[in-house]
């Protein structure tokens, strides 16, 4: 690797952090605007032309607040948690490719640099080991503030995690199994057909993704580490200032990139249905580098419109739903996801021996099925109530 | 001291990371065995673990580096914490080592030490080096390793997933509760 594609790849590494960032300083104000919308009111719009400088009056109200560390707390690891969760939070858009790749040509020669951080043939692995140390932040957060608010707040984050890691883990065996490696961007171009996005290929595999990817980040109906009616703040209740800023941001950042992660496995990535018609179409008429170089923003454009429509999702969702009670979080968990997962994977490899790519719609039309019926063969609620009153 | 200088010289960039991280793992091995608090002497551990995986990423075994992290760093040391978080051992209760139970550790390391120099410096145990003939820098990637482990391993692969499964099953056997069982 020279030096050239080194400063153009250095270059995509900033410019993927700063992006990173700004996209989760404004989520904050997304969020606010979306719980408005929901709930009929107005939101933020005060700051600004509709509130749109919130989040940076936000931010600097975090900075100028007294940094308060616990006299009791044990010092180093109250400020080494919230390091460690944006740390862990930032390192996983490494492996996303985000785009096609950048042709130039310097000192006469042609370079073609892909628009990722880094490419691995574990990519997969990277994100997924990553994802698990992402629980660290918080519990050595949660125990050194010397409460035990915290410290349940931490249990319960480590608890949770653990648990929806491994259906996680294996809904995204599936789609190994079905590409046969475990580079993000052989996934990625295993993609390139409209119809054989993954899912339509794994449906039930991104609803058991989706949700871990929900409870791996904490969010509604997944946030009983910080569960206010039961522990006050959870595991950043000792915190105040920009420390507690950071676990707030780590948050939205965690998101940001979990619905990367799902726009990359089941949605295309930066396919979109005659991508390939678009490229050869503004190569022939522009050239190959600048027309290729278009075709990799508009794909860039495409990747980031999914990523938004997830983040929507995450907001909507948590504006919709209320919270888990925790046993029902672990029986959906352990005994709901992890059989269905597992059972996932025997189907799809019973599919691929058959060479049938949509055996796991089996699994989806049985299973509603059997929710339609039991239903309708539900006792009515208001036959119920009529009883009782 | 020349000669010291000299061996600087001739290592290439990998050389230096490898000894620069070398020296991390050597640290934070140490602060394991040192940290009074056992929570520090767990993230003293899993600060090890990581410096391991970049062994494994400078030996090109990225795969292994992978699984390290998630399996050790991700998975089981998360247990370990969170197990040690409930046992409340912030007041500094020193536990009452004797002089007996130092004096066996001090004997036990020791020997210990002596062996391995041992072991290093007897004539008939020399390290092999590399073969430039049939070394082959892409063994530790995971299209190997599979193609390895499903051809030429797979009954003991099989029968090691046979075994975890038997583990699994006795855990959840031990940790459930009876009828008539007290409740905690």
């Amino acid at each position: 690797m020279d030096l050239t594609i080194l400063t153009v790849k250095g270059l995509i590494i900033l410019v993927i952090f700063g992006i990173t960032l700004l996209i989760a300083t404004y989520s904050t104000y997304a969020e606010r605007k979306v719980a408005a919308f929901l709930q009929d009111r107005i939101g933020p719009n005060r700051a600004g032309p509709w509130g749109l400088l919130q989040p940076i009056a936000d931010a600097g109200k975090m900075f100028f607040k007294e940094d308060f560390i616990p006299s009791q707390a044990s010092k180093w690891l109250f400020i080494l948690g919230p390091c460690l969760a944006m740390l862990t939070a930032l390192m996983s858009s490494a492996v996303i490719p985000f785009s096609d790749s950048i042709r130039f040509a310097w000192d006469k020669v042609n370079y073609d640099v892909p628009v990722q951080g880094i490419e691995i043939n574990i990519g997969v692995l990277y994100i997924f080991g990553v994802v698990s140390l992402g629980v660290y932040g918080i519990m050595v957060g949660g125990w050194a503030s010397n409460n035990k608010f915290s410290l349940l707040g931490a249990i319960r984050a480590a608890s949770q995690n653990i648990s929806y890691e491994i259906a996680l883990g294996l809904s995204l065996i599936t789609i190994l199994m079905m590409t046969g490696s475990l580079s993000l961007r052989a996934i990625i171009d295993e993609q390139a057909t409209f119809f054989e996005w993954n899912i339509f290929t794994q449906p039930l595999g991104f609803v058991i993704f989706l949700t871990c990817a929900f409870a791996e980040c904490n969010r509604t109906p997944f946030d009983l580490p910080e569960c206010e009616t039961e522990l006050v703040g959870g595991y950043h209740t000792e915190y105040s200032s920009m420390k507690l800023g950071f676990y707030l941001f780590a948050e939205y950042i965690n998101m940001f990139v979990s619905s990367a992660f799902i726009s990359a496995l089941y949605f295309g990535g930066f396919h979109y249905p005659f991508m390939s018609l678009v490229n050869e179409a503004l190569e022939n008429s522009l050239g190959a580098i600048t027309g290729h170089n278009i075709a990799t923003l508009i794909c860039f454009v495409v990747f980031f419109a999914k990523i938004f429509f997830f983040i929507f999702f995450f907001m909507w969702v948590r504006w919709t739903l209320p919270r888990f009670r925790y046993d029902q979080l672990m029986n959906l968990g352990w005994k709901t996801f992890i059989p269905l997962s597992i059972l996932n994977v025997v189907i799809t490899g019973a599919g691929l021996l058959y060479d049938f790519k949509y055996a796991t719609w089996l699994i989806a039309i049985v299973m509603v099925v059997l929710a339609v019926t039991s239903t309708s063969r539900a006792p009515k609620r208001e036959t119920i109530a009529q009883g009782t009153v | 001291m020349t000669e010291t200088l000299d061996f600087f010289k001739t290592l290439t960039p990998t050389g230096y990371l490898f000894l620069a991280l070398t020296a991390i793992t050597l640290f934070c091995a140490i602060g394991v065995v040192t940290a009074r608090n056992p929570i520090y002497s767990v993230l003293a551990l899993i600060a090890t673990f990581f410096c391991l995986s970049g062994h494994y990423v400078l030996l090109n075994a990225q795969f292994l580096a992978a699984v390290n992290i998630i399996v050790y760093a991700g998975a089981i040391m998360v247990l370990f914490l969170f197990t040690i978080m409930f046992l409340n051992l912030r007041k500094e209760d020193e536990e009452s080592k004797t002089n007996l139970t130092k004096m066996a550790s001090v004997i036990v390391g020791g020997l210990l030490m002596v062996m391995l120099i041992t072991i290093f410096r007897a004539k008939s145990a020399q390290i092999p080096t590399v073969n430039q003939m049939s070394f082959d820098s892409k063994t530790g990637l995971v299209e190997n390793l599979g193609r390895l482990l499903y051809n030429d391993y797979i009954l003991p692969f099989e029968l090691a997933s046979v075994l975890f499964l038997v583990a699994m099953v006795g855990a959840v056997m031990l940790g459930k509760r009876e009828a008539g069982d007290r409740h905690f």
